[in-house]
């Protein structure tokens, strides 16, 4: 069954530009090859965290929003545990009051762009 | 059985005139409440960052619920924190 989900991820800060891109399509073409289909992609770039995590103080957030089928969310999920350039990373399964929430801010930033 | 003898204050117990609380999210018409807006979120903790409860914010039960939600997922993405002073 196919469901949208968004995937915030954090990368550590240690990484270049280009490996935190690689990181990035990594799990885009992940979703792509496994049926999955990208909504929207969001790079929050490199932000201070609340507090240190893994001794690191900020991180590269990531965050991708997609369509796909319900059993690859464990798949996704166990690639993020394998990868150690992601310190955190949460999957959230959206209603359809997160879904309208979430076109009505993607529509009011091209307003704005 | 001891009967309850009418209690007399010193002076009168002042009554103070209760705000009638009222549900933000009701009243905006907000249907969901983001995790990743820490601002909007900070508005429900207090300065330690803990969860402000219900009798203070008058938020209803169901929205209630959906911001503690909120709060936790932010707190697990590092976006708010688990325990601070002077957060504000």
């Amino acid at each position: 069954m196919i469901k949208q989900y968004e995937t915030v991820f954090i990368a550590t800060p240690v990484l270049s530009e280009a490996q935190m891109k690689e990181a990035v399509k990594k799990y885009t073409d992940l979703i792509v090859r496994k049926g999955g289909e990208v909504v929207y992609e969001e790079d929050w770039g490199l932000k201070q965290l609340a507090y240190p995590i893994q001794k690191k103080s900020t991180g590269f957030y990531y965050l991708i929003e997609f369509k796909a089928d319900t059993q690859f969310i464990e798949r996704l999920e166990t690639e993020y545990r394998r990868d150690e350039r992601i310190i955190r990373f949460l999957t959230f399964a959206m209603d359809k009051h997160a879904i309208a929430y979430a076109e009505k801010k993607r529509a009011n930033k091209q307003e704005n762009k | 059985m001891a009967q309850n003898t009418e209690i007399r204050y010193l002076n009168p117990p002042t009554v103070e005139v209760r705000k009638k609380k009222y549900c933000r999210f009701k009243k905006a018409g907000i249907k969901y409440v983001d995790y990743k807006d820490a601002e909007f979120l900070k508005r429900f903790l207090n300065e330690q960052g803990k969860i402000l409860p219900r009798r203070l914010t008058g938020t209803s039960l169901k929205f209630q619920r959906k911001v503690a939600q909120a709060v936790k997922r932010a707190r697990h993405l590092a976006l708010l924190p688990y325990v601070t002073d002077l957060l504000k």
